[in-house]
């Protein structure tokens, strides 16, 4: 058998629909749940506000305040008559978005940087990661607060500014991982090979380093859309009208006493998604550690 | 031992020195700068704009303004207030006790029901308890501090009124039990994520320590279940925890700024949104040095206690 084929050889036949890890995960059963809930929440944002018979700017003054469950409203309304399931919805993509964006953005740069500080380690790598560690020494919020006082709320600053504020754990990971694999032999055989330091880099260490990036990931979703509840809730995240999950609750711990639905749906919404992102991440986690075949 | 804590401490400095760039970094690259605040002020032109540039020292080189800025800071000069004019680290200093109040009463009630919770999980592993430890513990980290906070008041304070909504104590009263009554809820509420964070790492700790030599050889002897539980598996497992407690500092203080809103806690945190609020800048500047501060020192110590406790970096 000439080495070609060998190598073709090795290589699984089966669709990756059918592999391992695909099938290690989807007997995972709260991985199950959270990626079923999260499709779920997804399509209901897309779609739902269509289907909702009320807009979620419309402004009823006459019906403030009503309880779940009254008339049309599903969800009951807000202290200026609109439609909380509908702002729900709308809110839904907002913070959803907002999420994702974030989780992009962060890990791209994370990746990066990690790959980069732990390929050339030395000077670089530790340079880089003690500026990782300083960012880390700042409690994530403080830091998100402090930048988002002096920035125009839209958007698109908070998610910059999430993103900027969760990168460091990504590139932790990719940095020890990168390390532990720099001396392996097909790198070394890469360098031998001449390769470039950005091949190498980035298409033989970079596929060999995704399991956890994937996971790491995963759970940086979960982590962004935390992040945007907490600046919205407090005042410095997305602004009214638009709605997000985080400024839904901004002013419900007035109406604690008389309207309890204010704060108990759009914190629910907030705490089901996170929850189903991080189960998810620990499925993936499971799924791609080829060392739990071996239990 | 001695050339470990040298290491150690200077560690620490070169990351000061890190954090010291990036909160000054927050400060000036952000879009419009410390002279953010007069630009909103009506009747405010181009001239005086910058002649108060020239005043605060702004159209110095940066690397100049950084180390003025950094030099006042070492000389304890923080700023003065935009609100009342006060030295920054005057307030800071009012504040820091209750926040560290609330962090050392959630944290330990954290330690206590994470680690029991942890070793249980471990000891009876693979039970419905330890599933449903497991469940819990994603579900804790999931839910946001705020909203349990708003829902524990709601429950505790409105419907059953057991205990106050918020506050530190009542006017007038402030007996050392009212303190106490009112640090109920926000330490619960604040302790939930890390009680999570505590009870996974515990129970993989304990794991580690339990199949080791040292514990069969203890029961071997005959040691009673409860001392190999207390001396041998826990005495072990507890100090990775350590090292944790200083690793999870940035989460709690953050945790503590959240349920301090929330509560209305006279703390830090609290301090924080308000200055955010009148756009107190150099409260704002002060407390972000300030909390990157106590992480920093909260891990040395940290590493420290390690070093001491633990006779195999001690003797090395």
């Amino acid at each position: 058998m000439s080495q070609s084929e060998l190598l073709v050889s090795t290589r699984s036949t089966q669709p990756w629909w059918r592999s391992r890890t695909v099938r290690r995960f989807a007997r995972h059963r709260l991985a199950m749940f959270g990626l079923v809930t999260i499709i779920i929440l997804v399509l209901a944002c897309i779609f739902g506000p269509f289907l909702l018979p009320f807009d979620d700017l419309y402004i009823d003054l006459r019906g403030r305040f009503s309880p779940p469950f009254t008339g049309y409203h599903f969800f009951g309304t807000d202290p200026l008559g609109r439609d909380i399931a509908a702002r729900l919805l709308m809110a839904g993509r907002v913070s959803l978005l907002v999420g994702f964006a974030a989780m992009l953005l962060s890990t791209v740069f994370g990746t990066v940087l990690g790959i980069v500080a732990g390929f050339f380690g030395g000077r670089i790598g530790t340079v880089l990661m003690r500026f990782v560690d300083a960012m880390l020494s700042f409690p994530n919020i403080f830091l998100l607060l402090a930048m988002a006082a002096f920035i125009k709320p839209s958007p698109i600053m908070i998610t910059l500014i999430i993103a900027a504020t969760s990168w460091m754990e990504i590139a932790r990971i990719v940095e020890a991982e990168v390390r532990s694999l720099r001396e392996r032999d097909f790198v070394v055989a890469a360098r031998m090979l001449g390769l470039s330091n950005s091949h190498i880099m980035f298409r033989e260490l970079l596929p060999n380093a995704i399991g956890p990036i994937i996971v790491a990931a995963t759970l940086t979703v979960a982590r962004a859309i935390l992040l945007e509840a907490y600046v919205s809730f407090l005042g410095y995240g997305i602004q009214p009208p638009l709605p997000s999950w985080g400024n839904m609750l901004n002013g419900a711990q007035q109406y604690l006493d008389s309207a309890p639905w204010l704060a108990i749906v759009p914190g629910a919404a907030i705490t089901l998604a996170v929850t189903s992102f991080n189960f998810i991440g620990d499925g993936l986690r499971d799924a791609l550690d080829a060392r739990s075949d071996m239990l | 031992m001695f050339r470990y804590l040298l290491g150690r401490f200077w560690q620490s400095l070169v990351l000061l020195l890190l954090v010291s760039v990036i909160g000054f970094a927050v400060l000036n690259l952000a879009p419009g700068g410390p002279l953010s605040q007069f630009t909103l002020t009506p009747g405010m032109t181009q001239a005086d704009l910058d002649r108060i540039a020239t005043q605060m020292g702004l159209n110095r080189p940066l690397p100049v303004q950084y180390l003025d800025w950094l030099g006042h800071l070492l000389r304890g000069d923080w700023g003065r207030s935009f609100r009342d004019g006060r030295p920054v680290l005057d307030i800071i200093w009012e504040h820091l006790l209750a926040t560290l109040l609330l962090m050392g009463v959630s944290t330990a009630i954290a330690i206590f029901v994470g680690t029991c919770i942890g070793v249980l999980g471990a000891l009876k592993r693979y039970s419905i308890f330890d599933y449903a430890a497991t469940v819990g513990a994603m579900v804790a980290l999931s839910i946001p501090t705020f909203w349990f906070g708003l829902i524990a008041i709601y429950i505790f304070s409105l419907r059953l009124r057991w205990l106050p909504a918020g506050n530190m104590y009542t006017i007038g009263h402030g007996s050392l039990g009212d303190y106490a009554i009112h640090l109920i809820m926000p330490s619960i509420v604040l302790a939930l994520v890390n009680i999570a964070v505590w009870s996974r790492y515990m129970r993989t700790a304990t794991l580690d320590v339990i199949n080791q030599d040292f514990v069969r050889t203890a029961r071997a002897k005959g040691l009673r279940p409860r001392r190999v539980l207390i001396r041998h598996i826990l005495g072990n497992a507890l100090l990775p925890m350590i090292t944790l407690l200083g690793l999870q500092l940035p989460t709690i203080l953050g945790g503590a700024l959240v349920t301090e809103t929330v509560f209305t806690w006279p703390g830090m945190g609290r301090l924080f949104l308000d200055s955010l609020g009148y756009s107190d800048y150099p409260v704002v500047m002060g407390l972000l040095m300030m909390s990157a501060v106590l992480v920093l020192v909260g891990n040395l110590a940290a590493d420290l206690t390690v070093a001491f406790v633990d006779p195999r970096i001690r003797l090395s």
